[in-house]
């Protein structure tokens, strides 16, 4: 199961609106527990492919390099990625699954329709490794006490 | 100097997420790393011994691909190696 935060929940899927039509992508930060990895932190990434931006995605690794030492510092490790699909199912694709090395880390993809982010949904990367590994379907949770007390703090500021 | 390990990899480094070994160059340290998690080896290199085509080393913020020296780059007990496996994909080819 993945756990993130329903302002976590509604950024990455706002990126993908922001984006269209092109894919946008990002990386979650958190931690690995044993019911799952819980999210504490989403940031956003470019996206390199601007040769074909409107159906592939890829993080600079120096961007990533430098979001891992982000994490460090939180104390947080990477724990997953988000890409969208602008006109495309939620679904992972062969490209993704081609492209997936990072075992054990949460790949959301959001369904963007005509510019409307529809539906999110998770696969876990499991296995040991390139021959093994495979994506699971994965239960989001949108971690509803954090939500209560994000609207309770969006209440207090208005 | 300090080996960054990522998330995948922690599951043969005993779940440490930087190691500490000695070395002269990046490809001395790479060797101490994985002479000490044996399991390691076959995640960052093919069978002929190259660097796998996803796997990214960085030296500090320079990618050792690119660097003049390549994996013969020298080292300092201060310099970070960070391990980073390529993030990509999209829905060309799509779906299941």
């Amino acid at each position: 199961m993945l756990k993130l935060s329903f302002a976590g929940y509604e950024a990455l899927r706002a990126h993908g609106e922001e984006t269209y039509p092109h894919e946008c992508c990002g990386v979650l930060l958190g931690k690995a527990a044993p019911d799952g990895n819980h999210v504490r932190q989403t940031v956003r990434a470019g996206n390199t492919r601007t040769d074909s931006a409107h159906n592939r995605y890829n993080i600079a690794p120096e961007e990533l390099v430098r979001i891992q030492r982000q994490a460090r510092g939180l104390g947080f490790d990477i724990v997953g990625f988000y890409h969208s699909h602008p006109d495309h199912p939620a679904q992972w694709s062969a490209t993704d699954f081609a492209e997936a090395h990072w075992v054990g880390c949460s790949y959301v993809i959001t369904a963007v329709a005509a510019g409307k982010a529809a539906t999110t949904n998770s696969f876990l990367l499991t296995g040991t490794g390139e021959d093994d590994k495979q994506f699971i379907d994965e239960p989001i949770e949108i971690e509803l006490m954090q939500a209560a007390v994000e609207m309770q703090e969006e209440r207090g500021q208005a | 100097m300090n080996i960054h390990i990522p998330t995948p990899l922690r599951a043969f480094t005993g779940g440490e997420q930087t190691v500490s070994v000695p070395g002269a160059t990046v490809g001395e340290a790479l060797e101490q790393l994985t002479g000490a998690y044996p399991e390691l080896r076959q995640h960052l290199f093919t069978g002929d011994g190259k660097l796998r085509s996803f796997v990214n080393l960085y030296l500090n913020d320079d990618d050792i691909r690119y660097l003049p020296q390549k994996e013969a780059t020298p080292v300092e007990d201060s310099d970070e190696l960070s391990v980073i496996p390529s993030i990509a994909g999209g829905c060309r080819c799509c779906c299941r």
